[in-house]
């Protein structure tokens, strides 16, 4: 693999400027002229806004406007959308709400922006937005997805009526039900997933520039996809054609999902350049970020899982209420849908699956993907459930899952997927032996010794990943393909440049996709540059979300390298004399094999641009493209088993031991994919044991900040014990299958597994934050 | 943040006179009211800062007598090596307020004017049976905390300093709340020349407070077993969405026998 190569551990290039503090991040974007904005929020979850009154803030010192949603419904901008169609089972679409950027008429949850006020300083607009006056009339709200759906709810949206967006079904209800019918026996269950906030460290922000000269827009923005940005903004809410819009997504400081949709702000501050004839800057702070940012999560289900007289499961029967807040986000429909509902079979064999999934509006902020995105939620789902099966079934929890594993591949699920490969028993046995659960009654007796509950859960999550194939992803709804482009630029004197349409924010592209050359052409990572996040760079992509940069953006250069590599042979074997299919690429040069005849990798590249000597007919130059479209999703699973220690006295739980086994096809740099495992069993650990978004039934958000909202810190985590056993995925170029997300979904059920265990209990809710904990041991002695 | 006017007051007599301007807020180390100025939760018109007047800082530690100045900070009192062999729960505790940063700024003074009620200095001031020394008189520590963020203090009335005689034994146990890592409840215990003390704080609807059965408990009998099946009741505790009043009371009992086990330590 060599020290730069695929494989190798290489420290990651962009991290000097990160740790240093040298990133350029939207904030730090300063154009001449540039302005302040600040937005008018909604106080209220739910009111009519009977009058706005704008004098005061216009005559505030510094304001330069102060601007309202009837202006931009009158200058044609259009209202937000959501990109997936979804029909219910009766075959009526999805009914999406109108969201306008700026709510003039009614405002649905706190934090909706009414009027945005541009100004010199950012003090300045923040002062003259108090100044705004605003008359509300109070309506009734609703927080609580299932009591959206009763008929005493207030009514949101007049479209979507008794607040239900769509009634969707997957798999087969008559088979399901016959199975169940037939069990032997029956496990059921309530399942709770919390809703999260994603707390990006970089808020939210963003820069709009209109330039009058050219009677062009250019859009500096915190996005995980800035292509995506432009087309929407051009297409659907008309700020400008593709071709007067420049989108530039710079250094972004994590996404986790929250930064894949296109918000009010971006559009606003766009229009509002044009209007008031300053370059806009608007950049969240941290309540805005809790109040506005996309959140994720938010389901209640009832699952039944039926078994024969074997403990083969039979059937699998899930009802999902979810909540998606006041408004329909981007991707929001296939959340709990297509990434859900698909995956409900897991890692085993169920001959017969069927989800009912509702989909309803609240006075909450609105719900889209976040880190995993409806895969934590099938997977909490069905984990939570295999273990309290084995628990009433008295057998152990890793034998249930094994007996019913799915061992030959393919394999096509009765919900849509058809997983390629894998190894899931590799896995499980890699986990348990990592975790010495041999071992476990042992350490469980030696910790009530010292007056502590110990606990033991694990957790065989399966995903989808490498979002996907355009084509089969168009046939569920999607608006929009999920391919990906690259471009590989060899320059005159060897250095190379790759234009990816993925987009990194955090995930380490500047060193993988390098490495990936070096691969290829033995190029030091050095001279190869990584180009993303300008649409005037880079002409197309789809961005970055569910683990798809690998998968699809590393195979679309891949796809590219292919193409430059044979020109580069093609060059070499004419400068050489040689037959072209004898050159091989070693060490930084183009070879004829089992000869010493070569030409080093950058004479080659001067050559082709010289165009001295070049083979007939061929064109100079040296730059190729490739736009890549899989043939199927990827499907990383692994087996996680978490152990835990619990106080009585306080019920503070301590997660005293974590492993992570996971199967993620093909790997680039084994440092970054555990830091990634990291990343991801922290957020899991944090949505099982310490974030919980509260809203009181008035729609007010409780956890509006860090006093209140318990982001994972150091000091909550164990150190993880992780490691791979992998099969390559079938189905892409370099047999990769993605690592983004696993660790978020596979993790929090092994937690909630080992808490229950640890208290003799079937289920608590999340997070289980000490207070619950407590509660739940104290109920167990009454 | 609105804009405000800043004065460097010289001396205490100089900030008394300079609070005298509009609306006119003491700031000490600053770890509460500059993020509330931050978050427009707090808009005063000037700030008459305090931490630039000599007569304000320092601790004599004088055998048992102790004096903390009121501009000293968290970090200065969980490091002076006289205090912390007078009274090691006092110099413990500063170590454990919020983190390195506040702790370097945060101050005595403040922190007791402040009187957050899940701050961390009300209890220890209060088992201690300290005196808080004002520009104007003296005030006991049971009399000085007198609700939600309010004190005996009056219009243009600074702490100076807190005196208190460092007890035989003493150690303050707290409960961090999980998101802000104040406490949910924090229990000092003090077994000193008057007896048992032992005052709660983060738990109480209107602030620190001493609880009755812990002391009684503890009165003839200083240790943890003690405190076995005592109960403390739930009244008049504080509910939120991080602890209930139950779970408060219950915490309490567990803080006071660990932090009387640490004091027997």
């Amino acid at each position: 693999m060599g020290i730069e190569g695929v494989g190798a551990r290489v420290a990651r290039k962009e991290d000097k400027r990160f740790i240093t503090g040298a990133g350029r991040y939207v904030d730090d974007m300063v154009v001449p002229g540039m302005k302040h904005a600040a937005f008018v929020r909604s106080p209220h979850a739910h009111a009519e806004i009977k009058k706005i009154d704008l004098k005061k803030a216009q005559a505030m010192p510094g304001v330069i406007g102060v601007l309202t949603g009837k202006e931009l419904k009158a200058d044609g901008i259009g209202n937000l959308i959501c990109g997936w169609m979804i029909h219910s089972k009766d075959g009526s679409p999805m009914k999406m709400g109108a969201w306008s950027p700026l709510a003039f008429d009614r405002v649905r949850y706190v934090g909706d922006a009414v009027v945005v006020v541009v100004a010199e300083t950012k003090g300045q607009a923040r002062d003259a937005a108090e100044a705004v006056d605003i008359t509300y009339q109070e309506l009734k709200a609703v927080v609580d997805a299932p009591k959206a759906l009763e008929r005493s709810a207030p009514q949101i949206h007049p479209e979507a009526d008794g607040n239900l967006i769509f009634d969707w079904e997957l798999g087969d209800s008559a088979a399901t039900n016959a199975a169940i019918k037939a069990a032997a026996h029956i496990t059921r269950m309530k399942i709770v997933n919390n809703r999260l906030v994603p707390n990006a460290m970089e808020p939210r922000a963003t820069l709009g520039h209109y330039d009058k000269a050219e009677d062009h827009y250019t859009c500096w923005t915190t996005s995980q996809n800035p292509h995506l940005a432009r087309l929407v903004m051009s297409a659907f809410y008309n700020v400008a054609p593709e071709n007067k819009l420049r989108v530039i997504a710079p250094d972004v400081g994590g996404g986790f999902g929250s930064k894949i949709y296109i918000y009010p702000e971006e559009i606003i501050c766009l229009w509002a350049s044009k209007k008031t004839g300053v370059p806009v800057k608007w950049v969240a702070d941290r309540t805005e970020s809790f109040l506005t940012d996309a959140h994720g999560r938010d389901h209640v289900s009832t699952v039944e899982m039926a078994f024969d007289k074997d403990n083969r499961i039979t059937g699998l029967k899930v009802d999902t209420i979810a909540n998606l807040g006041a408004y329909m986000s981007l991707f929001s429909s296939c959340v709990p849908t297509y990434l859900y509902a698909t995956l409900l079979s897991g890692q085993y064999d169920i001959p017969a699956i069927h989800a009912n999934v509702r989909a309803v509006y609240t006075n909450t902020a609105p719900v889209d993907a976040y880190r995993g995105a409806g895969r934590p939620e099938a997977t909490y789902l069905l984990e939570r459930t295999m273990e309290t099966a084995a628990r009433e079934l008295g057998v152990s929890p890793a034998e249930l899952r094994r007996k019913n594993f799915i061992t030959a591949f393919p394999h096509q699920t009765p919900v849509i997927m058809n997983y390629d490969a894998g190894d899931y028993a590799a896995s499980l046995d890699a986990a348990m032996a990592a975790a010495d659960y041999a071992g476990f009654a042992q350490r469980k007796a030696d910790a009530a010794n010292r007056g502590k509950l110990r606990g033991i859960g694990m957790s065989c999550y399966i995903e989808a990943c490498g979002l996907a194939p355009s084509a089969a992803v168009g046939s569920l709804g999607a608006g929009v393909g999920l391919w990906e482009s690259a471009e590989v630029r060899v320059n005159a004197a060897g250095t190379i440049e790759v234009l990816t349409g993925s987009h990194s924010h955090g995930q380490g592209h500047e060193t993988t996709f390098a490495q990936l050359v070096n691969q290829r052409f033995g190029v030091p990572i050095d001279s190869v540059s990584i180009v993303h996040g300008d649409t005037d760079k880079v002409q197309m992509g789809m961005g970055t979300y569910g683990s798809r940069s690998g998968a699809v953006g590393m195979s679309a250069v891949a796809k590219a390298l292919d193409k430059v590599e044979a020109k580069a042979k093609k060059i070499a074997a004419h400068l050489l004399e040689a037959d072209e299919g004898d050159i091989v690429i070693e060490n930084g040069a183009l070879k004829v094999a089992g000869t010493d005849k070569q030409v080093p990798w950058f004479q080659m590249a001067l050559a082709a641009y010289t165009a001295h000597n070049l083979p007939g007919g061929m064109e100079p130059g040296l730059k190729e493209t490739s736009f890549y479209d899989p043939s199927n999703f990827t499907f990383p699973a692994g087996c996680y088993v978490c152990e835990v220690e619990i106080d009585p006295e306080t019920g503070v739980t301590e997660v005293v031991q974590f492993v992570a086994a996971d199967d993620f096809g093909n790997i680039i740099n084994p440092m970054i994919v555990e830091g990634q495992v990291h990343g991801g069993v922290a957020q899991g650990i944090g949505q099982a044991l310490l974030e919980g978004t509260r809203y009181d039934a008035s729609g007010q958000l409780l956890t509006a900040s860090y006093m209140d909202y318990t982001m994972p810190r150091a000091d909550d985590l164990p150190s993880f014990k992780v490691s791979t056993s992998n099969t390559p995925c079938p189905g892409n170029p370099l047999g990769i299958k993605g690592c983004g997300e696993a660790g978020a979904i596979g993790s929090p059920p092994a937690v909630i597994n080992a808490i229950t265990d640890a208290i003799g209990i079937t289920d608590i809710a999340m997070p289980a934050s000490p207070s619950t904990v407590w509660a739940a041991i104290r109920a167990t002695k009454h | 943040m609105y804009s405000v006017n800043y004065h460097r007051a010289a001396s205490v007599a100089d900030a008394v006179k300079l609070l005298e301007s509009g609306d006119a807020k003491l700031l000490s180390g600053g770890m509460t009211l500059i993020p509330a100025m931050k978050t427009r939760l707090a808009a005063p018109s000037d700030l008459v800062d305090l931490s630039h007047i000599e007569e304000l800082k320092g601790i004599e530690v004088a055998g048992s007598a102790i004096t903390i100045r009121a501009a000293t900070t968290h970090h200065e009192v969980a490091s002076d090596e006289k205090l912390k062999k007078a009274c090691p729960a006092l110099a413990h505790m500063a170590s454990r307020i919020g983190d390195p940063a506040v702790r370097y700024k945060g101050t005595i003074g403040g922190s007791i004017a402040n009187n957050d009620p899940a701050a961390d200095y009300p209890a220890a001031l209060l088992a201690l049976e300290a005196t808080i020394v004002t520009n104007k008189r003296e005030i006991a520590a049971d009399a000085f905390f007198t609700g939600l963020f309010e004190t005996a203090l009056e219009d243009g009335e600074i702490v100076t300093a807190v005196t208190f005689t460092a007890p035989a034994k003493a150690a303050y146990e707290k409960f961090r709340n999980p998101a802000s890592r104040y406490a949910i409840v924090g229990v000092f215990v003090a077994n000193g020349a008057d007896g048992v003390r032992v005052a709660v704080t983060g738990a109480g609807d209107s602030g620190v407070f001493r609880s009755k059965e812990i002391e009684a408990a503890l009165a003839t009998n200083f240790d943890a077993a003690a405190l076995n099946g005592v109960k403390v009741p739930a009244n008049d505790l504080m509910s939120d969405i991080h602890a209930s009043a139950d779970y408060r009371a219950n915490l309490i009992v567990v803080m006071a026998k660990r932090a009387v086990a640490a004091a027997n330590a």
